[in-house]
């Protein structure tokens, strides 16, 4: 991977001027995912904060070729693009060596488009599907999602009287989900550590079938942090165990980064907005659950390298 | 911008100028400006890879400063810095100065 | 030299999708478009055609991928039906706005519930206000000359819209019929090269699709839409007379059988007009006289020609295979009165919904249409302005 200063050389793929919130995780992520590029790409995105922000007509973020079709059907919009240039390619009618990416948010990856991207990697279209995931639907309003964890405070999860936890139930665990369908390339990475990112990105673009990369993405308005804090918390939810990095390559697990000593997963809670409730007495029960659900994760991913016991 | 007529604009909601974004100027969000320390600052461009808006200048490789007419203020940067080289400044200060 | 074949209307347009060669096809099985896919599906297997065929997870996915491979920049297309075009319905209206020039055989059936395998036009009806062109077919010829037409009439630079070519199923698509199948050469010809117009494998011009588009244009991109609707109406025809050169068939908007010997009417889509053809023929043996205008061309609605068509007739029974609930009579129903409302001198117009779910519509249904039609030109009197055909009390 390139330094830093070997990178800024590169051309940005994705311009200022776009109209996502100060602060947002998304355009970081994208940022990092086009400057590890190394081929041309065309971008596909589902609908959502991303879309919306990026493309109000008559305006464009993107500098390369790009499509936005619907909600839940990136991958699907994306395999048709990608046919499409495996046959002229065939027909020997294009030349250029292209590699094709969907950015998509947990709403359009984890819920509505789950099916689509599903068929997508189970037809082998060699594309990278990166989801971007900000725990709930940001663009319409911070309602839950299934990517939303336990414990968080959205707009259709609020913590009452009657519900003082806020979401009851944990989230759905994607990467696995994905890693099931026995595709070539499959990572979870956090744009706080962009090396990692990068370089999961240039592997998932190297393999000649599906990839995917779950991105942990901050989001200040609906996390209810201070927007300069979205690197600290990508940071502290890979230091916290609660988004572990690490990848599948041709079905072998690999533990990307392991924090020299983890930190309570409190530091996570407390810096946002979104947990604030979990941290009164009554939900000491959810923060057990939730400590609980990371430790077994963290074990059985061991496992899975093949640096645990079973 | 004049608003153009259904005859003058492509079809389809088509764009075809890639990355016209540029010419919307987000700096106007901003309600805190970074400014660099250049003499604390080391140019390890992590401020850079880390900006949502494409907002730092960078010219060999160099930390050049801001964009303002697009850096939105959200402060990732100053946050980011370790050498401390970046600090948010109240916008209305400039807003006075430049009056 | 054209060979004659027997084939069903399925058969026949996996043949002329085998014929039309396009680059990518996406589509997903549904009774009882199934043949289509799983015919046109030999033939890729076979290595017959270029196609990269893409088998997806579901209809919604097969409009999207075919969204994706025409915007890409190749000939894309793809078929279904009923609650298949149910499931692609967001993404059949993105693909007219898109102006994507995606052709797609629809073999109509009833749209769930409860669920029917069988033939209306509730499907494709439903789908009148989406953006695309709408050709129905009256038997499997049809099926094949209007898949044909319909790549040269969708790409065509002032239309670029895409086309629904909508044939009975069952009736249509699971029936052996006589076809004339042009030669490959033929076909490639008349359809000749897709040339894209923006198309997103062009590195150098890279174009976005799909932005968010407010108040302030969207409504611009709505106005092309309807112009290129209209620019289709001569289009259409256009391409109805080149196809008559090759093949020897003659295509219009409107179909016209024993029109200008009678001022009674039949207006109807798709295979019933069989039906009608073969009720006005034995009717006309005993001396009762009475005329079709076959409406092949739904979308856009070719109501310049029909109005002219229907000058000086005393009564039309319009016949529509689907309901259009709470509205006043069926979708065919309506535009045709609409059409007449300017005329001075028009005639009585009433409306039969028939053939729902599968329900048979026999020459003896038709007669009937006939006697009622007989009796309002004697009395002027209108019983039933909408009637059910074939339903029981």
């Amino acid at each position: 991977m390139p330094s830093l200063k070997e990178l800024s050389h590169k051309k940005e793929l994705l311009s200022r001027g776009h109209r996502l919130c100060p602060g947002c995780g998304a355009p970081i992520i994208v940022r990092q995912v086009l400057l590890a590029a190394d081929k041309p790409v065309i971008v596909a995105c589902p609908t959502g904060c991303l879309e919306v922000g990026t493309t109000i007509y008559p305006y464009t973020a993107w500098k390369m070729p790009w499509i936005h079709c619907a909600f839940e059907n990136a991958a699907a919009t994306l395999s048709g693009v990608e046919t499409a240039y495996r046959a002229l390619k065939k027909q020997g009618k294009i030349k250029d060596d292209i590699r094709f990416i969907a950015f998509g948010g947990d709403g359009g990856t984890y819920d509505i488009g789950l099916q689509s991207l599903s068929g997508a990697l189970e037809r082998g279209h060699r594309m990278l599907y990166v989801c971007y995931d900000n725990e709930a639907y940001m663009n319409t309003g911070i309602q839950r999602s299934s990517a939303s964890p336990l414990g968080a405070h959205t707009t259709t999860t609020p913590p009452g009287k009657a519900i003082p936890a806020g979401k009851t139930e944990s989230r759905k665990n994607l990467t696995e989900i994905v890693a099931a369908h026995n595709i070539p390339y499959v990572a979870q990475a956090s744009p706080g550590y962009h090396m990692d990112l990068m370089k999961k990105v240039q592997k998932a673009l190297s393999v000649d079938g599906p990839s995917f990369i779950n991105v942990f993405s901050p989001c200040p308005r609906g996390w209810r942090y201070p927007a300069e804090k979205t690197i600290e918390i990508a940071k502290l939810a890979v230091l916290t165990g609660f988004w572990p990095l690490y990848e599948v390559e041709n079905g072998k697990y690999r533990i990307t980064y392991k924090p020299r000593k983890k930190r309570p997963l409190r530091e996570f809670l407390e810096a946002q907005g979104r947990f604030k409730h979990l941290l009164a007495e009554e939900n000491k029960p959810i923060v057990e659950r939730m400590e609980k659900e990371i430790e077994s994760r963290e074990k059985e991913l061991m496992i899975r390298a093949g640096e645990g016991e079973k | 911008m004049k608003e153009k007529g259904w005859k003058e604009i492509p079809i389809g909601g088509l764009i075809l100028e890639p990355g016209n974004a540029e010419k919307y100027l987000t700096g106007s969000w901003r309600t805190f400006r970074p400014v660099v320390n250049k003499e604390k600052c080391t140019s390890c461009l992590l401020c850079w890879i880390y900006c949502p808006d494409d907002s730092i200048i960078v010219e060999d490789e160099q930390m050049k400063g801001f964009r303002y007419e697009h850096c939105k203020g959200c402060g990732i940067c100053k946050n980011v810095c370790p050498f401390k080289a970046i600090e948010m400044v109240e916008e209305s200060k400039y807003q006075q100065i430049e009056k | 030299m054209a060979t004659i074949e027997a084939m069903t209307g399925d058969e026949v347009a996996a043949e002329a999708m085998r014929q039309i060669n396009p680059d990518v096809v996406a589509a997903y099985p549904i009774t009882p478009q199934t043949e289509v896919v799983q015919n046109f599906s030999q033939s890729v297997a076979n290595g017959r055609v270029k196609t990269e065929m893409i088998r997806v997870e579901s209809e919604h996915s097969a409009m999207s991928a075919c969204v994706g491979a025409s915007a890409a920049g190749v000939r894309a297309m793809t078929a279904t039906c009923a609650n298949g075009l149910a499931l692609m319905w967001e993404i059949v209206y993105i693909a007219a706005s898109y102006r994507l020039p995606i052709v797609m055989a629809v073999a109509n059936r009833a749209l769930s519930g409860p669920i029917n395998i069988h033939c209306d036009h509730s499907d494709s009806m439903g789908a009148r206000d989406s953006g695309w062109i709408q050709l129905y077919s009256e038997n499997c010829q049809e099926v094949y000359d209007n898949l044909i037409q319909a790549v040269k009439i969708a790409e065509d630079k002032s239309v670029l819209l895409p086309v629904m070519v909508c044939f009975d199923g069952f009736i249509i698509s699971h029936a052996t019929e006589r076809v004339e199948i042009l030669d490959d050469e033929k076909v490639k010809n008349f359809i000749g090269e897709f040339k894209p117009q923006y198309p997103l494998l062009d590195l150098n011009n890279p174009v976005t699709y799909g932005p968010l588009d407010l108040f302030d244009y969207y409504f611009e991109h709505k106005r092309q839409q309807v112009e290129a609707m209209e620019n289709a109406i001569s289009v259409i025809e256009k391409v109805g007379k080149e196809y008559e050169k090759i093949s020897g068939r003659k295509y219009e908007l409107v179909e016209k059988y024993n029109l200008e010997a009678s001022d009674m009417v039949i207006i109807a889509a798709g295979s019933t007009a069989g039906t009608i053809k073969a009720t006005i023929d034995e009717l006309k043996e005993k001396g009762i006289n009475v005329g079709l205008l076959k409406i092949r061309t739904f979308r856009p609605f070719p109501h310049v020609q029909i109005r002219d068509a229907l000058k000086d007739k005393l009564c039309v029974a319009v016949m529509d295979r689907s309901a259009s609930f709470g509205a006043r009579g069926g979708p065919i129903f309506l535009e045709i009165r609409s059409t007449l409302y300017e005329e001075k001198k028009k005639p009585v117009v009433v409306n039969y919904i028939y053939g729902l779910g599968g329900r048979e519509t026999t020459v003896e249904h038709i007669k009937k249409v006939v006697d009622n039609l007989s009796k309002i030109k004697k009395t002027g009197k209108v019983d039933r302005l909408i009637d059910y055909l074939g339903v029981r009390e």
